[in-house]
């Protein structure tokens, strides 16, 4: 409850961001919403000289926009704002949807959309609808932009693409095809809120009511949020069954090793990520048509 | 009585306080030049300590001091066990403020650091080096009695504190006369209470006068003040103690804490105030823990439902020392009510209380009565699976019949009154019991498991009967002090000796009162938890407030309108019969013009201008109540259930509680305990436990991992009362703090048996999380 | 530590002061400013006892520093009442009965005025969502939920009028 002692930056631009995070390296820390980072301070788990604040950046890197069938939506963004979003509810529900579980009200009103990100816990959610949307992340550096797809991102447990000294700055993703559902289906933890599985499904019905794309993001089940590959492919180009859907959901954790912790065990995983898959997939169908 | 108030749903008088913020609790206090204390615990179940070095920690900034045990010895005592169950080879192993040579759990207490502010303090633990030889621990009560297990104490080699007996009733008979025997294992998993105001002391100590005041979370300040007196070598009367506003206790807050009595000794050593409030991660080991029990049983039936008798042995987990109420929650407070709402004949009962290598339990909400009642109402519904019985009428069949009352049960307590068919019949008639059968049955078809689960209980409560108490090795009474001081304007303060915490006296008291004056209850207030203001009392606990507390305000009240109708008479020249003392007015009958108001009365008390001779001024009264028996208020609650058997999870749909608690002063009140009562009972059925890896670290050690439930995981109650008045007290009060949580847990447990039923499943050992269910579901398809 | 100034207003009333950058701000309003009223019940940003708005958001006191909140407008439940007039969800617990210890209670009644802000009419589903920041022992939540509604009426009622 009693953090130790830092130095406190408040840079004003992105660049003086970096350039902190350049002249501090391994001691530094970025807070965005801290809603992860300040808890773990004050159990002294995490113990940084230097904490740079990036409140300052929020009028630049807090939006959410559409320009040329892209939706960027800015690093600071928080939880409430893409949950609110007009504009995802009419262009990327899932996200929304992902958005209005995560931890509660109080979080998602700090919490920011790039800080889950980069923290890259396996057991947040929007890991989950990011994979499905195949969105890119736009790092910065020193050296300039560039762009990390969603699948290249994550990296395992609390690890990312991300290089010190490198900034996530923006998300972005393609407009969805019409005909495109989608569902984001969480079971959280009694205690915790995190998933003890979440399955964000994307999946677009062709003109002949047949499968043309699935996108299925998985958190919660094991070590980092992954693509359940094996899932959408049993399901792209196929007439969709309930019987089709409840045979590939069969496959959630294929190549997949599960977390175990005192609360459920490995097989318990297994099992409910097959399960909410397969619901996630039934009401993203739903919603498709 | 004129009854304005009794029985109204009265807003509480504590709740402008609460609701701007300007209540005042433990860790708001603040005294000039005060000092800030953290504790180093160990991280280790087991371990010797080499050696503890304070050198660095003594030298960080803003530290004054750091203590280990060796500083504290010959100053603080060990704490004391203050039941002292009797003729069960009880031993008391001595429990050191700061461990001196071996720590016993994760969050035993090795160092204190006393320091200018809460940071640096913390700071400062960081640099304290103890060198640990860890050793193997046992977590488990039934490993720890075995052959070989690691010992906890020198003093139990066994690590059993206590081996008691209880029985009643022929139970060699009741075997022999039976149809069968039914034999269970069930488990009641360790909880943690979780009061949402961690707890917490600050201690002053003036050496001139030599008098230490310690404002402290305690639900009983008095016990506080006398067993720390003992403790700390300061006398009674030289020791203050203040319990401010209380957030919440459920039985954490009644133990005397080591913690407590070493922030104490910090002020006495340092001259300065000290204060010390307890992280929520430190609350997790290091505030008493509740139930954990194995418990077997064999119940001897009749083919007709009807049991005949229950062998019980308990194995309780006691933890690594006994806390101070410790040893009587798992025997009396248990084994007692083993009879619950049934005619059992025959009942014997074995607990061996067990020292282990995790946090010491105690009391919690309940405290062996909801141990008790899951054993019972469990086996209702194994029984009457065994015997395709309906689970209300193997109940019925087993009841109390009404016209038994008072009755003496197998274990020998007297239950005062109780109707256990009036609240079984609301609860069916509000539940729709036949329709949803009905509905139960087309679920089924279609794949859907729903499950309805009964509890009907009864509770010992409002401790308690002070010889009664005293045969059970409790050290003290357990009767109440009420002091009713009325004013010359006529305003009147009221001391408890209870200390309510959020149940509601100050309201409820003053209504009480309020009646008996025929004044408003705003010329009313309650007064407690403050050693040096209230007469010597016991504290909240134990359902005891209202029908312990309560009734000796009563009397005090009773007293001073007695010395208020002397005074009345002498002054409007009548005789005291011939007074009716009326909406605040005593008035001579038929003649309504020749009256003195309560008011006036006390004013000529205190003038004693003109008052009878003989007849000393001023207007206050004291009592002490002792009851005559405890009392037993009772009930049935059902609660249906979905599970979803993919995934193991459940979720209540309906939850109703018909509750006897005798005569309600405050609806409103009642409705609230009763409410909170079933959600802390729902939250150990579903959600809540306390789990140790084996090597004795507590894994659930904080709220991200131990589910205290939340609005959004805790259903609607649909409630309502049926009242039988309780022949032990004037008021025919019951208590209702704890009612609720005996009755909840189990009903949802057998709510979710058996929507399971298909599936061939008896039972599932708590808490039944979607894993678990998840788990039994996919054995019993194997089988 | 080298102390940083800020400057925060709180009900109403702009204070500066000093402070380590490591102090959070629910120690900071209740140790350097003596606002009491909001309490700490956990250390891991569950239980919501420290909630307080921050620009008019409901957020957790304890899981931000102090200094995080240079510059900005804090409300805290000894800035709920107008003077001596409770505000609505203040009059609605009391009535209500949705306290008990009255430990978790300004923070429930935060999170509650923050809820009825976005959504002036919420079913008791909405508020028990809205509502799982916070935690309470005592009460079941059921009366909190009957106050939360109760609010939401009389504040829809005086907006009406």
């Amino acid at each position: 409850m009693y953090p130790g002692n830092f130095t406190y930056h408040s840079p004003e631009t992105i660049e003086e961001a970096i350039g902190l995070l350049e002249q501090y390296g391994s001691e530094a820390k970025l807070l965005a919403g801290g809603h992860s980072l300040v808890p773990m301070m004050k159990l002294r788990l995490v113990d940084s000289a230097h904490l740079i604040d990036l409140k300052k950046l929020r009028s630049r890197l807090s939006y959410i926009k559409k320009e040329d069938g892209r939706v960027a939506i800015g690093a600071l963004t928080t939880h409430h704002q893409v949950e609110a979003s007009e504009l995802l509810q009419a262009k990327a529900p899932l996200l929304a949807e992902a958005a209005s579980v995560i931890g509660d009200v109080q979080v998602r009103n700090m919490g920011t959309f790039g800080g889950s990100l980069a923290h890259a816990d396996p057991a947040a959610d929007h890991p989950a609808a990011v994979l499905a949307l195949e969105a890119e992340l736009v790092a910065q550096g020193s050296g300039g932009r560039r762009t990390v797809a969603a699948e290249d991102f994550f990296l395992g447990l609390f690890s990312t693409a991300l290089e010190p000294p490198e900034v996530l700055v923006e998300v972005g993703f393609s407009a969805l095809p019409t005909g495109t559902g989608s569902c984001y289906l969480k079971y959280p933890h009694p205690a915790s809120g995190y998933a003890v599985c979440g399955v964000a499904a994307l999946i677009t019905r062709d003109g002949n009511g047949n499968c043309s794309r699935c996108r299925i993001g998985i958190t919660g089940i094991s070590d980092g949020p992954y693509r359940a590959r094996a899932v959408e492919a049993q399901l792209e180009g196929q007439a969709v069954s309930s019987e089709l859907i409840a045979e590939a959901s069969q496959k959630a954790t294929d190549r997949i090793e599960p977390l175990e912790d005192f609360f459920a065990d490995a097989d318990y995983r297994v099992s409910l990520a097959a399960t909410y898959v397969r619901r996630a997939l039934a009401t993203a169908w739903e919603r498709a048509g | 009585m004129a009854t304005k108030f009794f029985g109204a749903r009265v807003k509480r008088r504590e709740d402008p306080r609460l609701i701007t913020g300007t209540a005042e609790y433990t860790d708001d206090i603040s005294l000039t030049g005060m000092l800030y204390a953290a504790f180093v615990r160990s991280p280790h179940a087991h371990a010797r300590i080499r050696s503890v070095d304070l050198e660095a920690a003594r030298a960080a900034p803003g530290v004054v001091a750091a203590f280990s045990g060796k500083d504290l010895k010959d100053k603080v005592n060990p704490l004391p066990t203050a039941w002292l169950v009797p003729d069960s080879n009880l031993k008391t192993p001595p429990h050191p403020a700061l461990a001196l040579d071996t720590v016993r759990y994760v969050g035993d207490g090795v160092v204190v650091i006393v320091a200018e502010d809460r940071y640096q303090a913390e700071d400062a633990t960081e640099l304290v080096k103890v060198d640990y030889e860890i050793l193997e621990p046992v977590v488990n009560s039934e490993s720890a009695v075995q052959e070989g297990a690691p010992v906890v104490h020198e003093e139990a080699q066994d690590n059993v504190a206590f081996d008691w007996n209880i029985g009643g009733g022929d139970l060699d008979q009741a075997f022999a006369d039976s149809d069968g025997v039914f034999k269970i294992r069930l488990l009641n998993q360790r909880l943690i209470p979780n009061a949402i105001e961690p707890r917490g002391c600050v201690a002053e100590y003036n050496s001139g006068s030599g008098k230490l005041t310690l404002r402290l979370t305690s639900q009983n300040p008095h016990i506080h003040r006398l067993l720390l007196s003992g403790v700390l070598n300061v006398p009674e009367h030289k020791l203050r103690i203040v319990a401010p506003e209380i957030g919440g206790g459920f039985g954490s807050k009644i133990a005397v804490y080591a913690d407590e009595a070493v922030v104490a000794f910090c002020a006495m050593q340092t001259g300065k105030a000290v204060k010390w409030v307890e992280t929520r991660r430190e609350n997790y080991v290091s505030t008493t823990h509740g139930r954990d029990h194995i418990t077997d049983l064999e119940a001897a039936y009749r083919q007709d439902g009807k049991i005949l008798g229950l062998k019980v042995k308990t194995y309780a987990n006691m933890g690594a020392y006994l806390s101070t109420a410790a040893p009587g929650v798992p025997t009396w407070l248990y084994g007692l009510m083993l009879s619950g709402v049934y005619d059992i004949p025959a009942i014997q009962c074995q607990v061996l209380g067990v020292l282990t290598h995790t946090t010491p339990t105690d009391a919690y909400r309940g405290a062996g009565r909801p141990e008790a009642t899951y054993v019972l109402e469990r086996v209702m519904d194994l029984l009457a699976t065994e015997l395709d019985l309906d689970i209300v009428e193997i109940r019925r069949r087993n009841f109390i019949q009404k016209e038994q009352f008072p009755h003496t049960v197998a274990m020998g307590i007297s239950y005062d009154s109780g109707d256990y068919e009036l609240t079984l019949g609301r609860c069916l008639e509000m539940l729709g019991y036949e329709a949803f059968r009905a509905e139960q049955a087309e679920a089924r078809k279609e794949g859907r498991h729903l499950g309805l689960g009964l509890s009907t209980y009864a509770e010992m409560c409002g401790l308690g009967p002070s010889q009664v108490v005293g045969s059970t090795g409790f050290q003290g009474g357990l009767w109440e002090s009420g002091l009713v001081r009325v004013h010359p304007t006529g305003k009147v303060t009221l001391m408890t000796g209870t200390n309510p915490h959020g149940q509601g006296e100050e309201t409820t008291f003053a209504q009480m009162v309020g009646d008996l004056f025929g004044i408003p209850i705003e010329d009313v207030d309650v007064v407690h938890g403050d050693t040096d203001l209230i007469p010597m009392g016991m504290g909240t606990y134990g359902s005891r407030g209202t029908a312990v507390g309560g009734i000796a305000l009563y009397q005090a009240a009773h007293k001073v309108i007695d010395k208020a109708r002397k005074i009345a008479a002498h002054q409007i020249e009548a005789r005291e019969d011939d007074l009716v003392f009326e909406n605040g007015s005593f008035q001579v009958k038929g003649s309504p013009d020749k009256s003195l108001s309560f008011q006036d009365v006390a004013l000529q008390a205190y003038l004693a201008w003109n008052l009878p001779e003989g007849l000393e001024p001023g207007l206050e009264a004291q009592a002490f109540y002792d009851p005559n028996n405890f009392v037993f208020p009772f009930g049935a609650h059902a609660c249906i259930v979905e599970v979803d058997s993919e995934t193991g999870q459940t979720k209540i749909l309906r939850y109703v509680a018909v509750d006897d608690c005798g005569r309600v002063i405050n609806p409103l009140i009642v409705d609230g305990q009763i409410q909170g009562g079933i959600a802390q009972g729902i939250a150990q059925a579903l959600y809540e436990f306390a789990y140790y890896d084996e090597s004795g670290q507590l894994l659930s050690a904080s709220l991200m991992d131990y589910a205290v439930p939340k609005a959004s995981q805790i259903p609607r109650f649909e409630l309502d009362r049926t009242e039988t008045p309780s022949p032990v007290n004037p008021l025919g009060l019951k208590g209702i703090g704890e009612a609720g949580t005996i009755a909840s847990t189990v009903a949802v447990v057998n709510a979710v048996v058996d929507a399971l039923s298909p599936y061939g499943i008896i039972h599932i050992d708590m808490p039944l999380t979607p894993p678990r269910v998840w788990q039994a579901i996919r054995q019993a398809e194997r089988r | 530590m080298q102390k940083m100034p800020i400057e925060i207003r709180v009900n109403g009333t702009t204070y500066q002061r000093e402070v380590e950058p490591r102090l959070l701000l629910v120690h900071f309003l209740r140790d350097a400013l003596g606002l009491t009223g909001t309490h700490v019940g956990c250390d891991t940003s569950n239980c919501g006892a420290c909630t307080v708005t921050l620009n008019g958001l409901a957020v957790k006191s304890c899981t931000l520093f102090a200094v995080q909140a240079d510059g900005d407008d804090i409300t805290t439940v000894e800035g709920l009442a107008t003077g001596e007039q409770l505000h609505p969800i203040q009059e609605a617990f009391w009535e209500e009965h949705g306290l008990q210890c009255g430990y978790c209670t300004p923070g429930f009644m935060l999170a509650a005025v923050q809820l009825l802000k976005r959504n002036p009419g919420p079913t008791e589903g909405e508020i028990r969502h809205a509502l799982e920041g916070n935690l309470c022992r005592c009460t079941g939540y059921q009366h909190i939920v009957n106050a939360v509604q109760s609010a939401a009426r009389k504040m829809r009622e005086a907006a009406a009028s």
